[in-house]
C-alpha cells in the first residue's frame, strides 16, 4: 500500500518534470524516466524488502537530479512553472501562511472576479505569554489550480475595481497591506470601468495609500500584476517570473504578428526580456527574492510556507520600521534579523501613527523614483546638471518665497479689501436708490468700443476672412497634388478631398463629416503648443538598451536618425495666452511612442518641473503603442514610477490635463494618461488597453469595427470630452481657466 | 390579383440577380486580373467590415480606390477594353451574378404578394388589448385589418399612443415585431395579404423552402 502510494507520487513528479521541461530532450530526464519504467516492469518480482530498498533508492535518485535539474531551467521553463496547475495558489499561501482568514466577496466562481481573491487575514505574534493577532488585507489573483471559471488568474476591471475599494478599506482600518500577484496579464475589456482605466486608477490610489504594503510576485504579467503591486517592499518567489509582455507576445511582435511563432523564437524572447527573479532582482525591481524547493513550490512544501511567512512578517516589519522607526533595541535585532534571526520573535505593532503615515508615502515615491535610473542615457555634462540642480533649487526657494509667503499675505489682504469693497458698494446702492438714480447704466459698465465689437454684425471693411493663414505650421502632405479619400465616404457620402487643402486648411479634417485624419507631431507642436517659442528641457536624455536585447540598438539607432529625437517623449515649457505651462508630448513615430525608461524619467522631470514651478501640466500623446517591450521590466516600472509622480503632482493642487490623439493604447493609459481626471481626446483617436488583434487572441471574442473610437470611450465613461482638433488651442486655454487645484500660480 | 405561381416560374427561370458594377466617378480603370467565370464573395465579417472581393481599382488625381463586391456571385461580361483607360462616372466596368438564396427568394416573394405596414418612428409597439387577445386565442390569422383600425399602441417615452392600420384589407400574413421591443422608424410592423391568396402564399413559401436549390 505504502509502496503504491510512493510509486505514484514518483510518477506525478516524473510528469511533472516533464510538463516543466517541455519538447526539450534532456538526459536526466530520459534517465529518470528509464529509471522508473525499469523498476514499474520488476516490481511485481520483487520482495517486500527489495521494494523498499529499490523505491528508496529512486527517490533519492529522483532529489537528486531535481536538484541538477534544477540548475538547467532556462527562463521559459520557469515561464512554465508558474504557469503549472500545480503551482502553489494564493488559497494555498492564504491556508498555511496566515493563521486565520476570511474570504471576502467570493465563494468559488461566485464572486464579481472569481480571479482576484480577498481575505482578511491575521498573522499570530509573540510576545511573552501573551498572543497577538495582526490582521492584514490580503489581495491577490488565485489561479486555482486551473479552475476554468478563475480565468487563470487575468483580473476584469471590476475585479481591479474590487480589489482597490478594499485597500481603501484597509487604509481607513489602518491594517497594512500583503499582495500576491499571480496574473498573466489583465483581461483586456473595455466595458466599465475599463481594464486600462482601472489599473490606472489602481496605480494612483496605491500611490498615496497610506498602510504599509508588501507585494509578493510570482508571476507578474506586466498592467495585470502593476494593478495590485505597488508597494513598500517587492519580494519574488524564485521561481517566478515578472514581465512587460508574456513571451509568447513578444515573440508574436518579434516574429510579425501574422502568423504563430515559433517555440525556439518564444524561449529566446523569454531569455532576452529577463524575466526570472535573479534578473529582476539585479535591476533592482524588487527587494528580495523567496527561495523556493527546486523546480518550483508546490502545494506541500510546508518548509517553503514557512519560509515564505517569515519573509513576509520580515518585509512588513522592515516597512513599519522604515515609517516610523521602532525602539533602539528592536532595531538592532531586526538588523540582526538579516544575519538570520526569526523574525517572528520580535514584535512590532503594524498600525501606523498619523505622522507616519505620510512618512511612509513619501518612501515610497523616494524609492519607486530610484529605480530604472541607470536605463537611459543621460547625455549632459557636468556643468549642466550641476546648472540644472541649482535651477531647480532656485525655483524651490523662489515658489516658497512667492507662492506660500508672500502669496498667503496678499491673499489675506486682498481678501479683507474684497470685503470692504463689497460693503461699500452695498452702501452706494443703497444710497444710489435712495436717491432715485437708475444704477443699471453704470452697473453694466461695458466699454464702449468693446460695445461696438459685440454688436456689429460683420465687417467687410476688413476683407475677407483669409484661412490659409490660420495655421503657422502646415503639414508637409499639403503639398502633394492628389486627393484624399475619408474613411467615411461609404457611410457618410464624404467626397475626396484634395490634399492641400485637406492637411491644409482644413487641419486634416474631413469637410464633410468631421473626420480627423492623423497629422505630425509637428502641427500640434508649433500651431497648438507654440513650440517656436518654448524652452525644451531634458532633450538630452535618450532612450538606451538597458536588457542588450538583441538588435535592438540598430533599431533604436534608426529611429533617433529618422525622427531626430532622443526619444518619443518631448518636455517643454510654452505659453498658452500668457499662462505658462509645462507640455509633454509622446511622439508616434518614434518606437510607435512605446515609453521606456528615458521617456518615464523625462515625464517625471516635467511633472516635478511643474510642481515646482506651480505650472499646470499637459500630457499630449501624439499616440502610443504601450510600453517598450524590448526594456523589459525598466519599461513596465515607468508605469508606477509616472503614476507615483503624478499624484504628488495633483496632491500639490495642480492640473494635470491628458489629450489623446490617434491610438493610444496598454501601459501609458493604463498608469499616467488614464488616472488624470481630465482626459480629453481629439476626434476620431482610438484608446484602449489592447488592440482588436490582442483581444481575439487572449478572450477569443473579435470586437466591433469601431470599439476603441473616442466616442465609445466617452460613452464608456474613460474619457471627459472630445474636442475637435482646430479648436485645441481654445481650448486648452479654457480648461486652464475652469479646471485644476489650487496651487496653480495665476489662479 | 398578383399571380404568384407565374413569379415563382419566373424566378425558378432565371434564380439569380444581375448586378451591374459601375464607375462611382471618372477615372482610369485598372482590372485586378479576374476573370469572367471567377467567383468573388460579398462583404464578410461579424459586422459586414471586410469588404468584398476587390473587382478593379479606380484612379483619379493620384487616389486609387478599391472597387469591391458588394454580393457574393460570379464575374460575368468583363469591359476589358477599358483597361488603363479614362472612363467617366456610371461607365459599367463588370457584371456579376448572384445566385439568389432561399431567403432572398422567399423575400421577393413576398415583397410583391404582401403589403407592409412599417412603424411611423422609432419606438416600442404593442398591439391593443383586443387584437391582442384575438392574435393569442386565433392565430395572427385570425386578425382582419381594415384601414382606419385601430390596431397598435405606439409607446414612447412612456408615453402611449394609438396608430391605426391604414391600407388594403385582408389578413395578418406575418407580424414583424416582437411586443415590448424597440422598432426602428421604417421597419415593418405587419405583412397583410389578401385573404383569398393566403393558402398560395403559404404554399409557394413552402416549395420554395423544399425545393429551391441554392447554387455556391
Amino acid at each position: 500500500m505504502d509502496i503504491d502510494k510512493r510509486t505514484q507520487q514518483l510518477a506525478a513528479r516524473l510528469s511533472y518534470i516533464r510538463d516543466i521541461f517541455g519538447p526539450r530532450e534532456n538526459a536526466s530526464v530520459a534517465l529518470l524516466k528509464h529509471r522508473l519504467e525499469e523498476f514499474l516492469a520488476a516490481a511485481p518480482g520483487y520482495g517486500m524488502r527489495e521494494l523498499q530498498v529499490q523505491v528508496g533508492r529512486l527517490e533519492e535518485l529522483f532529489s537528486l537530479l531535481e536538484g541538477k535539474l534544477e540548475g538547467e531551467l532556462s527562463p521559459m521553463d520557469r515561464v512554465r512553472i508558474v504557469r503549472h496547475p500545480q503551482r502553489v495558489s494564493l488559497k494555498d499561501i492564504l491556508e498555511n501562511v496566515y493563521d486565520n482568514y476570511t474570504e471576502i466577496g467570493g465563494q468559488d466562481e461566485w464572486s464579481i472576479d472569481p480571479g482576484m481573491l480577498i481575505a482578511r487575514a491575521t498573522i499570530a505574534r509573540r510576545m511573552g505569554k501573551k498572543t497577538v493577532h495582526q490582521p492584514v488585507m490580503v489581495i491577490g489573483q488565485e489561479k486555482g489550480h486551473g479552475q476554468e471559471f478563475r480565468n487563470g488568474g487575468s483580473i476584469k476591471p471590476w475585479g481591479n475595481a474590487n480589489a482597490l475599494y478594499y485597500m481603501r478599506v484597509a487604509e481607513t482600518e489602518n491594517i497594512p497591506i500583503h499582495t500576491y500577484v499571480f496574473t498573466p496579464g489583465a483581461f483586456p475589456v473595455e466595458d466599465y470601468p475599463g481594464a486600462a482605466q482601472q489599473i490606472a486608477k489602481n496605480l494612483y490610489m496605491m500611490a498615496g495609500l497610506k498602510v504599509p504594503m508588501v507585494a509578493v510576485f510570482s508571476e507578474g504579467g506586466s498592467g495585470g500584476a502593476e494593478a495590485i503591486a505597488l508597494a513598500d517592499k517587492r519580494l519574488m518567489l524564485s521561481h517566478g517570473y515578472y514581465s512587460v509582455i508574456s513571451p509568447e507576445g513578444a515573440a508574436a511582435i518579434e516574429g510579425g504578428l501574422k502568423d504563430k511563432a515559433t517555440q525556439e523564437l518564444i524561449e529566446r524572447c523569454a531569455e532576452r526580456l529577463k524575466i526570472t527573479a535573479e534578473d529582476n532582482l539585479r535591476l533592482g525591481f524588487i527587494d528580495r527574492v523567496i527561495q523556493e524547493p527546486p523546480l518550483g513550490a508546490r502545494p506541500d512544501n510546508y518548509e517553503f510556507f514557512r519560509n515564505l511567512r517569515r519573509e513576509v512578517i520580515r518585509a512588513t516589519d522592515e516597512v513599519v520600521h522604515g515609517a516610523q522607526g521602532l525602539g533602539p533595541l528592536r532595531a538592532l535585532a531586526m538588523r540582526r534579523a538579516k544575519a538570520g534571526v526569526d523574525p517572528q520573535d520580535i514584535f512590532v505593532r503594524w498600525s501606523l501613527g498619523s505622522g507616519a503615515r505620510d512618512g511612509l508615502v513619501a518612501k515610497r515615491y523616494d524609492k519607486f523614483r530610484a529605480m530604472s535610473r541607470h536605463a537611459l542615457h543621460d547625455n549632459r555634462t557636468m556643468g549642466t546638471r550641476l546648472a540644472v540642480g541649482l535651477a531647480r533649487g532656485l525655483w524651490q526657494v523662489h515658489s516658497l518665497l512667492r507662492h506660500d509667503i508672500f502669496a498667503k499675505y496678499k491673499r489675506r489682504l486682498s481678501g479683507l479689501l474684497e470685503q470692504w469693497e463689497a460693503e461699500l458698494r452695498v452702501l452706494g446702492l443703497g444710497v444710489g436708490s435712495l436717491l432715485g438714480r437708475d444704477g443699471a447704466g453704470t452697473r453694466l459698465g461695458v466699454p464702449k468700443e468693446a460695445l461696438s465689437r459685440l454688436t456689429r454684425l460683420s465687417c467687410p471693411e476688413e476683407g475677407a476672412c483669409r484661412a490659409e493663414d490660420a495655421w503657422g505650421y502646415v503639414s508637409p502632405k499639403s503639398r502633394e497634388d492628389r486627393t484624399v479619400t475619408c474613411p467615411n465616404a461609404a457611410s457618410h457620402g464624404c467626397l475626396d478631398l484634395w490634399a492641400p487643402d485637406l492637411y491644409g486648411e482644413f487641419a486634416g479634417v474631413c469637410s464633410h463629416c468631421g473626420h480627423h485624419f492623423p497629422m505630425e507631431f509637428q502641427w500640434y507642436l508649433y500651431n497648438v503648443f507654440d513650440f517656436a517659442n518654448a524652452y525644451e528641457f531634458n532633450a538630452e536624455l535618450e532612450s538606451g538598451n538597458p536588457l542588450h536585447y538583441e538588435g535592438f540598438d540598430l533599431k533604436l539607432a534608426e529611429a533617433k536618425r529618422a525622427t531626430g529625437l532622443g526619444s518619443s517623449c518631448i518636455t517643454f515649457e510654452t505659453r498658452m495666452e500668457d499662462v505658462a505651462v509645462v507640455v509633454a508630448v509622446l511622439v508616434s513615430p518614434f518606437r510607435g511612442g512605446t515609453v521606456g525608461a528615458a521617456e518615464g524619467e523625462k515625464l517625471i522631470r516635467a511633472i516635478e518641473r511643474a510642481r515646482i514651478k506651480r505650472l499646470p501640466f499637459f500630457m499630449y500623446s501624439h499616440g502610443t503603442a504601450g510600453i517598450r517591450i524590448q526594456e523589459g521590466t525598466c519599461g513596465v516600472i515607468q508605469m508606477p514610477r509616472v503614476t507615483m509622480a503624478v499624484r504628488r503632482y495633483i496632491d500639490a493642487g495642480g492640473l494635470y490635463l491628458v489629450l489623446y490623439d490617434t491610438n493610444s493604447y496598454a501601459g501609458p493609459v493604463a498608469s499616467f494618461l488614464g488616472c488624470s481626471p481630465y482626459q480629453f481626446a481629439v476626434r476620431s483617436s482610438n484608446i484602449g488597453f489592447a488592440g482588436p488583434g490582442v483581444i481575439r487572441e487572449t478572450t477569443g471574442v473579435s470586437v466591433p469595427p469601431k470599439y476603441h473610437r473616442a466616442f465609445s470611450a466617452l460613452s464608456r465613461g474613460h474619457i471627459q470630452g472630445i474636442w475637435d482638433r482646430r479648436d485645441l488651442r481654445k481650448n486648452l486655454h479654457q480648461a486652464l481657466l475652469t479646471m485644476g487645484g489650487s496651487n496653480l500660480y495665476y489662479r | 390579383m398578383l399571380n404568384v405561381k407565374e413569379m415563382l416560374e419566373e424566378l425558378k427561370a432565371s434564380p439569380y440577380e444581375e448586378i451591374e458594377v459601375v464607375t462611382p466617378h471618372t477615372g482610369v480603370v485598372q482590372f485586378v486580373g479576374l476573370k469572367a467565370g471567377d467567383r468573388v464573395a460579398g462583404p464578410g465579417g461579424k459586422w459586414n467590415e471586410k469588404p468584398g472581393t476587390t473587382l478593379a481599382t479606380l484612379t483619379r488625381e493620384k487616389n486609387k480606390k478599391n472597387i469591391c463586391a458588394t454580393q457574393k456571385g460570379v464575374v460575368t461580361d468583363i469591359a476589358a477594353q477599358f483597361e488603363d483607360k479614362f472612363v467617366e462616372a456610371g461607365v459599367r466596368l463588370l457584371t456579376i451574378r448572384h445566385f439568389l438564396s432561399k431567403d432572398e427568394v422567399i423575400a421577393r416573394i413576398l415583397k410583391k404578394a404582401l403589403y407592409l405596414f412599417c412603424a411611423p418612428e422609432r419606438a416600442k409597439y404593442y398591439f391593443v388589448p383586443e387584437i391582442d387577445g384575438k392574435i393569442k386565442a386565433g392565430g395572427e390569422q385570425s386578425v382582419k385589418p381594415r384601414d382606419g383600425m385601430e390596431m397598435f399602441i405606439v409607446s414612447r417615452m412612456k408615453r402611449e399612443t394609438p396608430l391605426a392600420y391604414t391600407g388594403p384589407e385582408g389578413i395578418i400574413y406575418a407580424v414583424y415585431f416582437q411586443q415590448g421591443d424597440n422598432v426602428d422608424g421604417g421597419q415593418p410592423l405587419i405583412g397583410v395579404c389578401q385573404e383569398s391568396q393566403l393558402s398560395l402564399i403559404q404554399d409557394v413559401v413552402n416549395r420554395v423552402q423544399g425545393e429551391w436549390e441554392e447554387q455556391d
